[in-house]
């Protein structure tokens, strides 16, 4: 693994596993994504729907970051398919689908009676 | 003092009930039985180094195997009780609320400590082998993933002598569920028993898919996979995405439970709809879980016994994708009667009928496959070939149920069980038992005798169908599920007594299996080939029962069926009789650990003080779990090697005969 660390700079390589730079960035743009919700929220900046707002785009950011800095999702093997890149669009669509179905359901729920 | 104990005592015990009392006392009679025995005959050691902390995939496939034949007896004896309750009108054998626990447990018992364990035993046996690996990818969490399943389901079981079993059915439905009317234990037993297992499931289903994606020997495409291989992919999918729902559903249970929330309460801003809503969308693509895999066996034991290529692999593959991906798609018709409007129950009714059409693909491949095939009658065909009629008219009565207007005649009736039934027993257990009679001698190295297989094959059938088959008519007369008796003139009785004599087949089927299991052990007759049904695959390529590192020489695969165009190439002359002699090399193994049994137990622990509200001992048995997190992190423990004269030495005493 250590000599994976002390080569491979830029966005669009697909190298096996991050630099240790690469996980530095990561971890600094995380925390300053934690940080921006937790102190807008703890200094009632603003009002409550800019405020929602913000902690759902510093969310899914979040995600993002996670996703290239720590969870690989670039990663591939040779000429291996994408499993990183399937399994996430499979994952996000099962979650689509779990969250407007459930809303779609309960909200007409009692239709019926 | 001595009073508080007693009171402590008769509220932490099942105390009452005369039946109770003769499992409490058998339960102990065994324990003794097992304890004397291994002590007697010095066998400790040896559990604990050959089993109790094997990292082997084979050993851990067969504890998961046992597993499921103990949990299967227990959930038949619950299903033989509930029979014999239903068998006379206002008969007094168990009172409704002993009922009530007894018809939860079966069915938690049979989806969750059965089915599937049954299920992921075979995968551990069998994907490694048949795909030309040495291991899964990671064996030391797949032993851990076989303790959590054990000890949770063994916290669910415990819940039957201590405390009181759980009794709001196998799904657990609040209202019902909640504290508020359900203050006891039992719930929690539910809860902890389950997670813990699907601690286990989640992480099984990651292992096998990292297993299927990496560890395939050279050539082997995906395309090229044989096609158990191929449902246990699909399997592993629909678990991922699938467990986590339910992880996340009991949390929030527990979180009302314990912790006063009212995520599924009746005040409070609770919805227990909700709960219904997420249970069934992991309870749905469960059901699929459990049914892929035995699609997969009956490919590879249909191609095998009918002495053919399976018919259209390809569409196999892609009716087996499509399953996947559209039973995320189709929850909602477990509560049509909720009343979500016509939008909802059309578009999912429409789903569910969906899936009637890549199944129904399957079901023509298979018959493909035989037709004009040199069919051999040995008991995995024979499973085979009873599960086709039995799924189809399982499949057809479940389509009748998607209809959504005409569901709300079925909904919750004995037809609905009926056809649960019969795609579960038909379809599942059937499946599995074709792949226990499949794979056995690669598992032991012996078959199983097989006049006693018949017997028991056509107690299972003849049963299956007389206890099931007057469900359907039951249910369209009325009979609603979870009815703990009835009355003379509702004219049920009849039909309900025959099929109660069903169930008694079963009872009987499942005893003469345990008898053939026990016949064949003791006059086994080794098997020196390796490839007893002139198979297809790679795992028949090996010795059985396979050596531990399996493969001494990694194979090479250029066809979907490896092993059977070798053996037609030998006869075409176009391949050496003899292989020439392989140069063996070092193979690396994975370290024995006993830290996965350990951290289950702290689990296990954990779950029985959260149980009880002793958060002390909750605690207490996360920090161990937590320290044995730690203890594996700080272990270095790379593994050891055979060297390769060891291998060589093994090859030619296994193959000496060949």
């Amino acid at each position: 693994m250590a000599n994976h660390s002390d080569h491979s700079h830029g966005h669009d390589e697909a190298h096996a596993h991050g630099s240790l730079k690469s996980y530095i960035v990561g971890f600094i743009l995380s925390i300053v994504l934690t940080i921006i919700p937790l102190v807008v929220v703890l200094n009632h900046m603003l009002s409550q729907l800019p405020t929602i707002l913000i902690i759902m785009v510093t969310a899914v950011l979040q995600f993002v970051v996670q996703l290239f800095f720590f969870m690989h999702v670039r990663e591939r093997q040779g000429n291996q398919p994408r499993w990183n890149v399937m399994a996430l669009i499979f994952g996000l669509a099962i979650v689509l689908v779990v969250v407007s179905g459930s809303i779609w359901i309960m909200t007409y729920n009692g239709v019926g009676y | 003092m001595l009073e508080n104990l007693k009171q402590f005592a008769s509220e932490f015990f099942v105390t009452g009930d005369p039946l109770i009392y003769g499992a409490d006392v058998s339960i102990g009679l065994v324990t003794i039985a097992i304890v004397a025995g291994l002590t007697y005959f010095k066998k400790w050691k040896w559990l604990w180094r050959n089993w109790l902390t094997t990292v082997d995939h084979k050993k851990i496939g067969i504890m998961y195997i046992l597993a499921a034949i103990i949990m299967m007896f227990r959930g038949g004896v619950d299903a033989l009780m509930m029979r014999t309750q239903l068998a006379i009108p206002n008969f007094e054998f168990l009172h409704p609320e002993h009922y009530n626990q007894v018809f939860t447990t079966h069915g938690v018992v049979m989806i969750l400590f059965m089915a599937m364990p049954f299920m992921f035993g075979l995968f551990n046996v069998v994907v490694p082998l048949q795909i030309g690996a040495r291991d899964v990818a990671f064996p030391y969490l797949n032993s851990l993933s076989f303790w959590l399943f054990f000890l949770g389901a063994m916290l669910f079981n415990l819940s039957f002598v201590i405390g009181g079993s759980p009794d709001a059915g196998w799904l657990s439905y609040p209202p019902l569920s909640e504290l508020q009317f359900n203050p006891g234990p039992g719930q929690n037993f539910y809860i902890w028993g389950i997670q813990i297992s699907g601690i286990g499931s989640l992480a099984t289903g990651i292992n096998f898919l990292v297993t299927i994606i990496k560890m395939r020997a050279p050539g082997m495409t995906m395309m090229k996979m044989p096609m158990f291989t191929w449902s246990v992919f699909a399997t592993c999918v629909i678990i991922i995405f699938a467990f986590p729902i339910l992880t996340v559903t009991l949390a929030l249970l527990f979180l009302d439970r314990f912790g006063g929330g009212h995520f599924f309460t009746l005040d409070g801003g609770g919805n227990p709809m909700m709960y219904i809503n997420l249970i069934w969308m992991w309870g749905h693509p469960e059901v699929y879980i459990v049914i892929l895999p035995a699609f997969g066996i009956f490919s590879e034991v249909v191609s095998v016994f009918s002495r053919k290529k399976l018919f259209g692999y390809t569409s196999m593959v892609f009716a087996m994708m499509i399953i996947a991906f559209v039973s995320f798609f189709t929850w909602a018709h477990h509560f049509f009667t909720m009343g979500s409007g016509a939008d909802v129950n059309a578009f999912f009714a429409l789903s569910t009928m969906l899936i009637a059409i890549p199944t129904g693909v399957k079901i023509f491949n298979w018959l493909f496959t035989m037709y004009r095939g040199r069919i051999r009658f040995d008991l995995p065909m024979l499973w085979t070939v009873a599960f086709i009629p039995a799924f189809i008219v399982g499949g057809m009565t479940g389509v009748l149920l998607a209809v959504a207007p005409a569901d709300f005649q079925y909904h919750n009736s004995y037809f609905l069980i009926a056809h649960f039934h019969q795609v579960l027993i038909g379809g599942v257990v059937f499946g599995y038992f074709a792949g226990m009679y499949y794979w056995w001698p690669k598992m032991f190295g012996f078959k199983l005798n097989e006049t006693l297989g018949r017997w028991s094959f056509w107690f299972w059938n003849i049963g299956f169908y007389v206890c099931f088959m007057p469900q359907y008519l039951l249910g369209l007369m009325g009979m609603t599920r979870r009815v703990s008796t009835f009355d003379w003139d509702t004219g049920w009785g009849p039909l309900n007594v025959v099929s109660t004599v069903g169930a008694y087949l079963m009872g009987i089927a499942f005893i003469l299996q345990a008898v053939q299991i026990a016949y064949s052990f003791k006059y086994r007759e080794k098997d020196t080939t390796g490839d007893m049904w002139d198979a297809h695959t790679l795992e028949w390529t090996i010795p059985s029962p396979a050596p531990e590192y399996n493969f001494a020489i990694t194979p090479v695969v250029d066809s979907r069926d490896p092993l059977w165009v070798d053996k037609q190439r030998r006869a075409a002359g176009k391949l050496p009789q003899k292989d020439a002699k392989p140069k063996y090399e070092p193979i690396h193994m994975p370290s024995n650990s006993g830290i996965p049994i350990v951290f289950s137990t702290f689990f296990f622990i954990a779950g029985f003080g959260f149980t009880f509200h002793w958060v002390w001992m909750g605690v207490l048995g996360l920090a161990g779990v937590l320290a044995c997190l730690a203890a594996r992190s700080m272990n270095d423990d790379e593994g050891f090697y055979i060297p390769a004269e060891e291998v060589e030495k093994t090859e030619a005493s296994l193959r000496g005969t060949l």
